[in-house]
């Protein structure tokens, strides 16, 4: 079973054959979605009828739309962007803060809050949407029925979606920043406070530097992880709908190549930013 | 005392942004939902306190058979992540070297650059009536006419692993590649059999990957929504449903409400065991 143990033909040759098959099993699903991006035909199964771009490009007059024309679904990827963009800056904020928090300082309670702070990971999304709109919609309409207030902040839109994905997503982030925390050599600082630094300047010259990979890396992570979030964000929507909610929708009328063509752009984008990241906690 | 008021500040400074985002985010909206839960709607504008929505839960049958049923198939789609992710596991932390070692991981991580919602697209252009391995088939020989193989619950649970799978891989491939490598060879030495050898060394050495790999999947199962519903048949249904109908389409939010607390009472019992059963701690396993 390791390497330093015989093993049988046999054995190696199934192992083998396993991982192929697992590989294939993992591999399949997503080339067959980009590949049918390029089919010539309405509907994305086989015969294969020729490649054609037109899924991204056609302009409607055809009587195909491509993605690049396709109104509905390019407003629902601004969506998207923005909400990814606010969920990326106040999660990896988050993150840096609470990092500091459990790893640096000493205080009555630690253990307690640091399981509240781990509690996200076993809600699963679904409820973590219900709550938020339960709580914050229900206030909406409360103050509206009470007192003629109309909060419509807190009615189902973008800014109810991006504190929904907060709520797990800063979680994630503050594990993948304490973790490099950790490995910090705190003499590093000590040496620029005894060369006169203060502590802000410390913070900002030696330790936030050390930190950056992983900030990097957890940034990249809520960003994909917004942006591919369905559970939490279905739940608090409201009439913007981002990307994959739309999708969805149009799923449910009927498949179209224009979906793979979707599917095809986000897997490529998101391919794109996890290999940057990569590259950047790799040079940290 | 001055650095005593100091400290204290930068205490309450970094623990203000943690304690809002816990409170506001998770907590109360949590008990908030805990409360509407008991909450009974007599008329438009009056509610009181009560247990129905507890009560339709137990006395309507379709929905807790659909509770019991989620939470069995969740175990089960575990238990298979587990058993399939194994070897491939093993194989990257202790048999691939150098550079086939890192491709194989990244291998692993490439499904996830793809949402839930693509991931289960890809499926359904596979084994729909229409798909390719149906048209596959039939350029074999082996079906005479289109197949379905979407739509039922082997097609689910083909779905729900595929989307738990890295999330199993991970924690065991960094678990599996701390392992001493002498603990099994001793383990030989001592006259142990491979299936020994695995369960007196191996799997006790990798508990805290394995829980931490079944946690994940397992909640992620109970709680997803896109697999069940697009490629599960009629009467596949999964208890999110539930919860999305109450919500979306009858605006029941008690119902919805007291559907929800069940779901997380569920999940959390089901950690809780798989925590004690195999003597691990919240903290150990995914701190």
């Amino acid at each position: 079973m390791i390497r330093s143990v015989p093993r049988s033909r046999w054995f190696d040759a199934i192992y083998l054959l396993y991982l192929v098959a697992f590989f294939v099993y993992l591999a399949l699903p997503l080339i067959v979605t980009g590949v049918f991006a390029f089919n010539d035909a309405p509907f994305p199964s086989l015969p294969w009828k020729g490649f054609t771009l037109d899924w991204y490009l056609a302009d409607g007059t055809g009587g195909r739309t491509g993605l690049f024309h396709d109104d509905g679904l390019l407003s629902a990827l601004w969506v998207s962007v923005q909400i990814a963009f606010w969920v990326t800056l106040v999660s990896v904020s988050l993150g840096c803060v609470n990092a500091v928090l459990f790893e640096r300082l000493n205080f009555r309670g630690k253990e307690l809050l640091y399981l509240l702070m781990l509690l996200p990971l076993v809600i699963p999304g679904v409820i973590l949407g219900v709550s938020i709109l339960v709580f914050y919609s229900g206030m909406a309409n409360d103050a509206s029925r009470l007192w003629g207030i109309e909060l419509d902040l807190f009615r189902p839109g973008m800014t109810l979606v991006v504190m929904g994905q907060v709520a797990f997503i800063a979680t994630l982030s503050t594990l993948v920043i304490a973790a490099r925390l950790r490995k910090f050599d705190r003499q590093l600082e000590e040496a620029a406070l005894n060369l006169g630094a203060t502590p802000l300047m410390a913070w900002f010259t030696v330790t936030l530097p050390w930190l950056m990979p992983s900030i990097f890396g957890a940034g990249a992570m809520a960003f994909l992880m917004s942006f591919e979030n369905f559970n939490t964000t279905v739940m608090l929507t409201g009439s913007d709908t981002p990307l994959t909610v739309a999708l969805f929708n149009r799923l449910r009328e009927g498949s179209t190549p224009v979906l793979n063509a979707v599917a095809l752009f986000l897997m490529v984008g998101s391919a794109l930013l996890a290999m940057v990241a990569m590259r950047r906690s790799d040079r940290g | 005392m001055m650095k005593d008021s100091a400290s204290r500040l930068s205490l309450w400074l970094l623990l203000t942004p943690f304690l809002l985002w816990i409170l506001l985010l998770v907590l109360v909206p949590h008990l908030q939902m805990l409360r509407v839960s008991f909450q009974v709607r007599e008329s438009w504008d009056t509610l009181v306190w009560g247990f129905d929505q507890y009560q339709n839960f137990f006395t309507e049958s379709y929905y807790w058979r659909t509770f019991v049923r989620t939470g069995v198939m969740s175990l089960f789609t575990t238990f298979l992540t587990l058993i399939i992710a194994f070897p491939i596991a093993w194989y990257i932390a202790r048999l691939a070297r150098g550079r086939a070692r890192g491709l194989l991981f990244l291998a692993c991580l490439i499904p996830f650059w793809a949402s839930e919602l693509v991931r289960t697209y890809g499926w359904m252009i596979l084994l729909r009536e229409s798909g390719l391995i149906s048209s596959w088939l039939q350029l074999l020989g082996l079906a005479d006419a289109p197949v379905e193989m979407l739509y039922n619950d082997v097609a689910v649970i083909i779905g729900l692993v595929y989307n738990g799978l890295l999330f199993m891989v991970v924690p065991l491939v960094t678990t599996l590649d701390g392992m001493d490598e002498n603990l099994v060879e001793a383990g030989y030495d001592l006259g142990g059999g491979h299936l020994t050898v695995m369960r007196e060394v191996v799997v006790p050495w990798a508990m805290p990957g394995i829980v931490s790999g079944c946690i994940v999947v397992f909640m992620l199962t109970l709680g997803s929504y896109l697999t069940p519903i697009l490629m599960g048949g009629k009467d596949s249904a999964w208890f999110t449903q539930q919860i999305f109908t109450q919500f979306i389409t009858r605006f029941n939010w008690e119902q919805g409400a007291a559907l929800g607390v069940l779901l997380l009472f569920l999940s959390s019992v089901i950690v809780w065991i798989g925590l004690r059963l195999s003597g691990q701690s919240l903290r150990k396993v995914m701190g």
